[in-house]
């Protein structure tokens, strides 16, 4: 499904992917883990096509087309789904009207009529019950006054109303309480097919408690340095990252 | 040509017309009009050299050989069967003006006993204890070149009187045409009168009919006596040859709550003059403003805030979307006097810039004589933010559609204070197609405002 190699990106000339590999098949669950600063988020955003990073090297193929070639909007009509570490605030936009414009954009760039508007308010009503998420937020404007919750929750609503090939989950578990967690997790999980993929970005173990990895990958200063199955977490989690640093100096 | 000049064409035109003048006007209006021509002999039209006037050059404007109406003009055909509004949901009480003249053939209107909607010609002999009570005392000609010019020049325009207790249901809709076989400068004058707990909603549409040269010089004058509700709703949608001057002096008494709303979609050249007046305690005003400008559009919003009695609020809120050549300027004076104690007085302007080459003035000016009291402005200047563009985008929104998402977005701000839902609803498909770069006349007016 997802193909990277050797990938570079830098921001302001400064280089923060410094070789990414990475393959992951349908139906997979991918976490990426890594101390602060090793370049998580900016591997989320420059999949996603974040024109503020410049790829200087490497190729990443989606399902068989070049993915850097796609402005960011092209990516997602493709099915790639970026959940932000920090939702954006967008006073006077409805959620509705975001996700109509969203959904049926979508349609279009698969041939498909726009949905009639009771279709789209039943497709509104049950992501919404799917993914426990309060009438009451999507009444309003997007994410705008929402609790750092609240914005997750919001994102795993769009995932859900957009069902992506492959969700890139980027610190989904940040400022979130347990009930939230699980909250989130859940519609993670019910989201998931045989067929759709998942990266889950995280820095701590415990998200993954929930949404079960097959492979866990360490990223540090840019690169991939260690793959291995979901014990790595764990291992982690016990250990902290120091020990990966010294094995890389050995 | 010089300003000299142009204020001498009008210094001639008042002799020489004097008679055309004074002709089917009151004798307060022409008394009226004596001492504002003396006013304007002094003053004459405000040039760049009038702090004021800083930003919008008015020699251009005025240096034409505009024909000027001094009588009423027989209006060929049927002007309401040539115009309606069609906003669905929309029910309102239409009213024609053309060329700033009352049109003789207005449609009989739905409003309750002893609300009186008629031209100010008429209001001036039929009424004149409620005219002369008013007329010419907000609006003030020492002051003001524009205004003193309208008032020497004033033959009519809508009277709209609402008595004691009264409540209006139905939105009052004034409908300029700007209409003309010749390059017109046309001069209205409006005189609206709210009495004591009383409420009405007035909406004022501007539309050029033909494609001439326009210039239009309008003043409002408004009082909101006691306890009671006005509304103003102020659209602007001219062509590019129209230049829209329109001065409003409202005067509040105690507790009275007004919201005027002014909403500049297109047009060549629009200074709006907005003067408000707190003239006894307790009053609200919410004064809103939205303008979208292309091409080498110009609008020019002035705002003042005096307030001159204890206890009152005003919240002033302008915002621009700026694309292309387009030059804007927002003044915002706010006057609190020494014995305005526990004044509320808030001012925001923030604009949109989509390109490098339009501009905006932004000038707070905050006067404060008093020391118990809560004041705030704030202006802003920015471009699209690139957060807000790549999360839409993210999400499979093509970037054309998700600027256009994120600017109707910041101009809903405004457009959401609107107190009619109809109203509002067809505001934000003007505004919407404006913004698409479509013509944003109305689907189904007849008229082709742009064309």
């Amino acid at each position: 499904m997802l193909s990277i190699k050797d990938l570079h990106a830098s921001i302001n000339g400064k280089e923060i992917l410094k070789g990414v590999n990475l393959e992951i098949k349908p139906g997979e669950v991918h976490a990426i883990m890594g101390p602060n600063g090793a370049g998580k988020s900016t591997l989320a955003a420059v999949l996603a096509g974040r024109e503020l990073f410049e790829v200087t090297k490497g190729e990443v193929i989606f399902e068989g087309k070049d993915l850097l070639d796609l402005a960011p909007e092209d990516r997602a009509r493709e099915g790639i789904f970026l959940g932000f570490q920090y939702p954006i605030e967008i006073p006077g936009v409805s959620t509705v009207n975001f996700m109509k414009t969203a959904v049926n954009e979508h349609r279009k760039y698969k041939g498909l009529e726009p949905l009639k508007a009771s279709d789209f308010l039943k497709l509104m009503r049950d992501k919404k019950a799917l993914v426990e998420i309060d009438s009451k937020l999507t009444n309003r404007s997007v994410n705008e006054g929402f609790s750092g919750g609240e914005k997750k929750k919001n994102e795993i609503f769009q995932m859900a109303m957009l069902e992506p090939k492959l969700a890139i989950l980027d610190e989904t578990d940040s400022g979130l309480d347990i009930d939230a967690l699980r909250v989130v997790a859940n519609g993670v999980n019910k989201l998931k097919t045989p067929e759709n993929s998942t990266i889950v970005i995280t820095h701590y173990q415990r998200l993954l408690d929930y949404i079960v990895p097959d492979v866990v990958h360490v990223l540090f200063d840019g690169r991939i340095v260690k793959t291995a199955g979901k014990e790595l977490a764990l291992e982690l989690e016990a250990k902290g990252y120091d020990w990966i640093k010294e094995e890389l100096v050995k | 040509m010089s300003i000299d000049t142009i204020n001498n064409d009008f210094l001639d035109l008042f002799k020489q017309g004097k008679s055309l003048l004074d002709d089917k006007s009151s004798k307060f209006m022409n008394t009226k009009r004596e001492e504002a021509f003396e006013q304007f002999k002094k003053l004459g039209v405000p040039t760049l050299a009038n702090e004021n006037y800083k930003y919008t050059n008015l020699v251009p404007v005025f240096d034409h050989p505009y024909t000027v109406d001094l009588q009423y003009r027989t209006v060929m055909g049927d002007l309401n069967k040539l115009f309606y509004c069609d906003v669905p949901e929309l029910d309102t009480n239409l009213v024609l003006l053309s060329n700033g003249w009352y049109y003789n053939q207005n449609r009989k209107l739905d409003i309750p006993e002893g609300v009186i909607v008629c031209s100010l010609q008429e209001a001036a002999e039929k009424h004149s204890e409620i005219f002369e009570k008013h007329y010419g005392k907000y609006a003030k000609p020492n002051e003001e070149g524009l205004v003193a010019l309208n008032t020497a020049l004033a033959k009519d325009g809508i009277f709209i009187y609402v008595p004691k207790n009264v409540v209006v249901e139905k939105p009052i809709q004034v409908i300029n045409l700007l209409r003309s076989d010749r390059d017109l400068m046309a001069t209205q004058r409006n005189l609206v009168v709210v009495e004591e707990n009383a409420q009405v909603k007035l909406i004022f549409c501007d539309h050029t009919l033909t494609e001439h040269k326009y210039l239009s010089n309008t003043v409002s004058e408004i009082n909101v006596a006691k306890n009671a509700i006005f509304d103003l709703y102020t659209i602007q949608n001219q062509h590019l040859n129209a230049a829209i001057l329109n001065s409003v002096f409202i005067r509040q008494e105690a507790n009275s709550n007004v919201l005027s709303n002014i909403l500049s979609l297109y047009g060549g050249i629009i200074r709006n003059n907005h003067y408000t007046i707190f003239d006894g305690e307790h009053c609200e005003n919410n004064t809103y403003g939205m303008y979208l400008m292309d091409r080498n559009q110009h609008v020019d919003n002035f705002t003042f805030a005096d307030h001159a009695k204890p206890n009152c609020v005003s919240n002033e809120h302008f915002k621009g979307v700026m694309g292309d050549e387009a030059t804007a300027a927002f003044t915002g004076k706010i006057h609190v006097r020494r014995d305005a104690q526990k004044t509320e007085a808030y001012q925001r302007n923030n604009n949109l810039l989509l390109s490098n080459d339009a501009v905006i003035n932004t000038k707070p000016q905050l006067v404060i004589d008093a020391d118990d009291v809560k004041c705030s402005h704030g202006a802003t200047v920015g471009q699209m933010d690139d957060d807000a563009l790549f999360y839409l985008r993210a999400r499979g929104i093509h970037e054309e559609e998700a600027r256009m998402m994120l600017m109707f977005a910041f101009a809903h701000e405004i457009i959401e204070k609107i107190r009619i839902d109809a109203l509002k609803d067809r505001i934000d498909e003007l505004v919407e197609k404006r913004l698409r770069g479509k013509i944003s006349k109305c689907s189904t007016c007849a008229i082709a405002c742009h064309q």
